[in-house]
């Protein structure tokens, strides 16, 4: 049996349903609205977990789901080699994020990722610590910002209100999932010119120690 | 794979040489106050050391190298001329990437280190040959460098105090460091900063924007950096020989470079008292770049010793001088200090295949 771990609530459990449907295979709670049991019609050996999508990622790595739906994000922060671990078998085309850098909208002197490393390097001789980024995706950011050879910056953890941190004074700068960027401009925050850290969706991992007759099987009755 | 009480064994062996060389034995902490190390060596360090919470003591780190304690302890109570041994496990994090690796690194290892704080130039030979001779039955390759040239290089520079300041911060960084002499290599473009229609946010202040704009603003009158001073750069930095050959190389750099001359002295000066010591100079590669892509820690002679034929492994022995360092932890009060570390385990490694 392969079991597939989907996001348990809101408009990501949703759209995976419906994505499921039309490949004709039919997802749905069992029971009630509030029970976390899935029933999966439309193909036989498969059955369906109902996870919260930050926990998808560990539950593939630790081998008690095979499939699974998160966003690209979240593998890539939460499984140190994740390409070892789990294969990406398909983006799904929905819960488009970008995981980005912003910095206040009145500093008219920082649009890239150069100025943000000579305000840094300033800001730490002026106040005698290292600026501050807010962020709860800690791997991602520190890889790219190593990869940019940005210096002089610390990073804070910040699980939630991220964009709220700056007027707070408890960071100067935020690295956060943003779609829209109306949070961030509500914020008076702006995204930093250049690439994304990451571009984000919806993908329907496997787990590539269960790869075998049985996932191919699933995979092909909906036509992966 | 080598015992763990054999790597223990090669450990006690270099201390002893350590003691018998003058040293004292210190014994820092294994958690070590996480909030020095970090703002020392920035965000690198957290993704390469454990870091753990105390209750009351706050965010704690296992030990991810002795130089700083050991450098503290010499701080509170040491006078110079001091010579400190130590003999321990430090701890380190493998950061993977997208892929896991075929073989894991040790996440703990051990270090016999050796620190000298004296204010005798003669220091940086006599820990060089210490090095040299407990190393000297394996057989490796002596690599040195001297991060002083390449500062007084940039310093050297026809360039606004500004400019050169930027250069020299981010000379631990190549490619920054490459990007930021490139711009300065060329014709600078006005920058259009607008106004500021959004509230002020956050803790930077307009006074400091405003140091920065006119920072940048005065920056585009700046004509630009000569094309001969990239090249001549890029020769320095590209040097690596024997270190007879390069000192003669350096020398005839200094021509064009006059403020690299008194450290290409002081190279000189330095390589003849390792001669005086039995160690041959031809024996010893010079690098200029040696150090360059090492932690912002070593600002003067540096060294490693690297085993040939054992790809993937880090070196065996490394060092080098790290006054700026003691100056930092010293709150202005600095010490010259010099030292390094040989890691027992890949010692007793080289002695189980021989």
């Amino acid at each position: 049996m392969i079991r597939l771990g989907v996001p348990s609530k809101g408009r990501l459990m949703e759209q995976t349903f419906d994505w499921f449907a039309d490949r004709g295979v039919r997802l749905s709670r069992a029971g009630s609205d509030r029970e976390y049991a899935g029933r999966v019609d439309g193909v036989d050996g498969l059955s369906l977990v109902l996870l919260s999508a930050g926990e998808i990622p560990r539950e593939l790595a630790a081998g008690r789901i095979e499939l699974g739906v998160t966003g690209t994000d979240l593998v890539r922060e939460k499984l140190p080699g994740w390409a070892s671990e789990v294969a990406e078998i398909t983006p799904m085309g929905f819960g488009h994020a970008d995981l980005i850098l912003a910095v206040p909208t009145c500093w008219t002197d920082c649009d890239t990722l150069d100025d943000l490393a000579s305000v840094a390097r300033d800001f730490r001789a002026a106040h005698g610590f290292r600026l501050r980024i807010a962020t709860k995706y800690h791997r991602l950011v520190r890889a790219h910002l190593a990869a940019h050879e940005v210096a002089d910056y610390q990073l804070v953890d910040s699980q939630g209100a991220t964009e709220g941190t700056v007027a707070n004074q408890t960071a100067e700068a935020i690295a956060d999932i943003t779609s829209s960027g109306e949070t961030l401009r509500a914020n008076h925050l702006k995204i930093l010119h250049g690439d994304p850290i990451l571009r984000s969706q919806a993908t329907l991992f496997a787990r590539r120690a269960a790869m075998g007759p049985d996932m191919s099987a699933v995979l092909a009755r909906m036509g992966l | 794979m080598i015992p763990k009480h054999a790597k223990q064994a090669a450990g006690q062996r270099l201390l002893a040489a350590f003691r018998a060389a003058g040293a004292v034995e210190i014994a820092p902490d294994v958690l070590l106050p996480a909030e020095t190390l970090l703002d020392l060596y920035g965000e690198d360090i957290r993704a390469r050391a454990y870091v753990t919470a105390d209750p009351i003591r706050g965010e704690m780190m296992l030990r991810p190298d002795f130089t700083v304690p050991v450098v503290q302890a010499h701080m509170e109570s040491g006078a110079e001329p001091a010579r400190y041994c130590y003999l321990g496990e430090v701890f380190r994090k493998q950061d993977m990437g997208d892929t896991r690796p075929d073989t894991l690194r040790d996440s703990e290892y051990l270090q016999a280190g050796f620190e000298l704080f004296s204010r005798d130039p003669a220091a940086d030979a006599e820990v060089f040959a210490l090095f040299h001779r407990l190393l000297a039955p394996h057989a490796l390759t002596a690599e040195t460098g001297d991060m002083g040239l390449v500062m007084d290089a940039v310093r050297g520079l026809p360039l606004p105090e500004a400019r050169r300041a930027a250069l020299l911060h981010h000379i631990w960084r190549p490619g920054r460091f490459q990007r930021l002499l490139s711009r300065f290599s060329t014709p600078a473009t006005p920058r259009d900063f607008g106004a500021v229609d959004a509230p002020w946010n956050g803790l930077r202040s307009r006074d400091e924007m405003a140091a920065r704009i006119d920072r940048l603003r005065a920056d585009t009158a700046e004509p630009p950096l000569a094309p001969e001073w990239q090249d001549r750069l890029a020769a320095l930095m590209a040097l690596r020989a024997p270190a007879p050959q390069a000192v003669t190389r350096l020398r005839e750099l200094a021509a064009d470079m006059p403020a690299i001359a008194p450290a290409v002295d002081r190279i000189a000066t330095r390589l003849d008292a390792i001669a005086a010591k039995g160690i041959d100079p031809d024996s010893v590669i010079f690098d200029a770049s040696h150090g360059r892509s090492t932690m912002e820690y070593y600002d003067g002679f540096t060294f490693t010793f690297t085993a040939p034929g054992r790809a993937g492994w880090p070196p065996v022995a490394s060092g080098g001088r790290y006054d700026a360092l003691t100056a930092v932890l010293g709150r202005g009060r600095a010490i010259p200090a010099i030292g390094g570390i040989i890691r027992p385990g890949l010692i007793a490694e080289l002695e189980g295949a021989a």
